[in-house]
């Protein structure tokens, strides 16, 4: 990527406590976030991500590395000296004020002038779809809205950055698939860069123009949804985004040995074999290639079902194939079945 | 008829009880108001309706001078001890906790728990000294009095309010580009503002119905309408006491009424 950087993490720690009782929740984290991209912070709850987005605003300080905005070292600075706002989980709404007024908030604290103020803040109404809303209270709007409200006030003062922390968490889900479709046409229009942390795997993939994936403190791995996706670089990452299998093997010439003795062509380095469940395939037993294995459950999911399945050698597997309404082949409990593998979906990936 | 489900009002005894409490906790204050409005001059024997003793009062040159008095000296003292009370609540809760919270809790709450007669005459042999020194002697000795006893009264719905205050919100101001003292300006101070209207009420009646630390500290002529209506017990007592009590009853009823409806709970 060639573009411009709106943020850089150098070596970036944070330990909460003190001595021997400390806690890292960021251990020496380095992140570049591309101007104009829409980069997710995606981890489990604890895994520092969230602590990573309170650094970037200046909520908390390093205990060490340094931080970049734009170019500027911010480490130091506190939030107000910062060019990023943030929505947060909670929205944060200032209950005494208007919608307008919560929405001018920004503005005004930079000293803009109040004919400014007025328009920008119309604008963002208009932006936000809450034109009829600007002189209520936030606490008579549902969620749907204060997050919406919480959006246009964040991005009222024109951020260089807009850091969003699980702003999504709070809401249904169908709102929820509503304002992350919201969320990315803002992101366009707009072009401001968006840091946006989640748990949820799926709203990373659909939002993120990149993704790093975050475990303990430390970033995991970074890159395009897809890349993510399809080629994980270890068992953390694999297991968070999406299903995968696991088979333990050995290296070979050809690709990797199974326990069973089956070798499988396979990409990649390390010393476990990856595939997700819909890239397996299942055939009648003892036609033609594939590994043997029993059928040990059937779990129905509408669209398709989970067929779960054991090896000879006691690994457990899960296939997800078409539902049988839909023109896939049924299966029974007990019934033995030949399960291959669609052409380069198996992936060696370290533990 | 179906049978109905438990329910403590139809316990055997319950109304009774219910209202031999009530009748128990006002009687006495309805008795008072009753002879308030009394025509003669005894507190125990009914003589017929007259307002002149709310007129009598309201002409009394010294019950005058002490209304006048406890009035300053309640809005001096509840305006020192929400100022100090405000300041020691945002030094007790917005920041890191430290060492030795607790001790300035109980530090700050002192006057609540120290019997208020080791206070009076503590504060008699010090401002003893200090007069005895300079030679004033006029109200303020009773304003910092009647201003340290109502500070923890004060700081206690004030604290509550900041706690209960989301502090996200100021982390949201600072991150709007705001300083910190436009943080405080525009958005602790207006969601306190409630905390601090109810402390200083508190205060202001805690102030204007204290006896004891009064009686002890005040000079020759500085008498409340309280140490003014305890001199008056001593000699011969009228219903002019009951038109006083009833006036301060309706005074604090309006104000307590107000601090219920702002410490009230939204939603």
């Amino acid at each position: 990527m060639t573009q411009k950087v709106a943020i850089t993490a150098q070596n970036v720690v944070k330990a909460f406590g003190q001595g021997a009782a400390a806690v890292r929740a960021l251990d020496n984290v380095s992140v570049e976030i591309a101007a104009g991209e829409f980069f997710t912070l995606l981890g489990p709850s604890g895994c520092g991500k969230t602590t990573l987005l309170r650094l970037i605003a200046g909520f908390e300080m390093p205990t060490a590395g340094t931080i970049l905005i734009d170019g500027a070292d911010v480490t130091e600075k506190p939030p107000n000296h910062r060019p990023v706002n943030t929505v947060f989980q909670s929205y944060a709404l200032f209950p005494h004020l208007t919608v307008a007024e919560n929405i001018g908030f920004g503005l005004k604290m930079q000293g803009r002038p109040k004919a400014e103020v007025a328009a920008t803040t119309a604008e963002m109404l208009e932006l936000v779809k809450l034109e009829q809303m600007a002189d209520r209270k936030t606490s008579q709007l549902s969620g749907g809205q204060q997050q919406r409200v919480a959006l246009a006030r964040a991005l009222a003062p024109r951020p260089k950055v807009l850091l969003l922390d699980e702003p999504l968490s709070a809401l249904d889900l169908k709102l929820r698939k509503e304002m992350q479709v919201e969320l990315k046409r803002l992101q366009t229009e707009t072009g401001i860069t968006f840091v946006f942390v989640t748990h949820d795997q799926e709203e990373a993939l659909t939002m993120s123009d990149r993704i790093a994936v975050m475990s303990a403190g430390k970033i995991q791995q970074i890159g395009a949804p897809r890349d993510i996706y399809t080629r994980p670089v270890n068992r953390f990452v694999a297991s968070f985004i999406g299903e995968t299998n696991f088979l333990p093997v050995d290296p070979s010439p050809h690709g990797a040995r199974l326990s069973t003795g089956d070798v499988i062509a396979a990409d990649g380095d390390g010393t476990v074999l990856i595939v997700r469940p819909e890239q397996l395939r299942l055939g009648p037993a003892g036609v033609g290639a594939g590994l043997a294995a029993k059928v040990t459950g059937v779990v129905y999911f509408g669209t398709d079902i989970h067929v779960n399945l054991m090896l000879a050698d006691g690994t457990a597997l899960t296939a997800r194939v078409p539902s049988p309404v839909d023109g896939g082949a049924d299966f029974a409990t007990g019934q033995d079945v030949a399960v291959t593998f669609q052409p380069g979906a198996a992936r060696l990936i370290r533990e | 008829m179906a049978e109905r489900s438990f329910e403590v009002s139809r316990l055997p005894g319950f109304a009774t009880i219910a209202i031999a409490v009530f009748v128990l906790l006002y009687l006495p204050i309805a008795t008072l108001v009753v002879f308030s409005f009394n025509s003669g001059p005894s507190i125990a024997v009914w003589q017929g309706w007259s307002l002149h003793w709310y007129s009598d009062a309201w002409n009394n040159e010294a019950v005058k001078g002490a209304t006048f008095r406890s009035l300053i000296i309640a809005t001096a003292a509840s305006a020192i001890a929400t100022t100090v009370a405000t300041m020691a609540a945002l030094g007790t809760t917005r920041r890191a906790a430290f060492g030795g919270q607790t001790f300035i809790y109980v530090v700050i709450n002192q006057p609540l728990m120290v019997p208020e007669i080791v206070t009076a005459v503590a504060l008699l042999i010090l401002f003893g000294v200090i007069k005895q020194a300079t030679g004033y002697q006029g109200l303020a000795y009773l304003i910092i009095a009647h201003a340290a006893f109502c500070t923890p009264f004060a700081y206690l719905p004030i604290r509550a309010r900041l706690e209960g205050m989301d502090l996200s919100l100021e982390t949201a101001a600072s991150d709007l580009y705001a300083n910190p003292w436009q943080t405080f300006r525009h958005v602790t101070l207006p969601l306190l503002a409630p905390g601090i209207a109810a402390g200083a009420m508190l205060a202001f009646v805690i102030s204007l119905d204290d006896v004891v630390i009064t009686e002890f500290v005040k000079s020759g002529g500085q008498d409340t309408l309280p140490t003014y209506m305890l001199g008056q017990m001593r000699r011969a007592i009228t219903p002019e006491v009951n038109a006083i009590s009833t006036a301060l009853l309706g005074l604090t009823i309006v104000l307590l009424t107000l601090f219920f409806i702002l410490t009230r709970k939204k939603n």
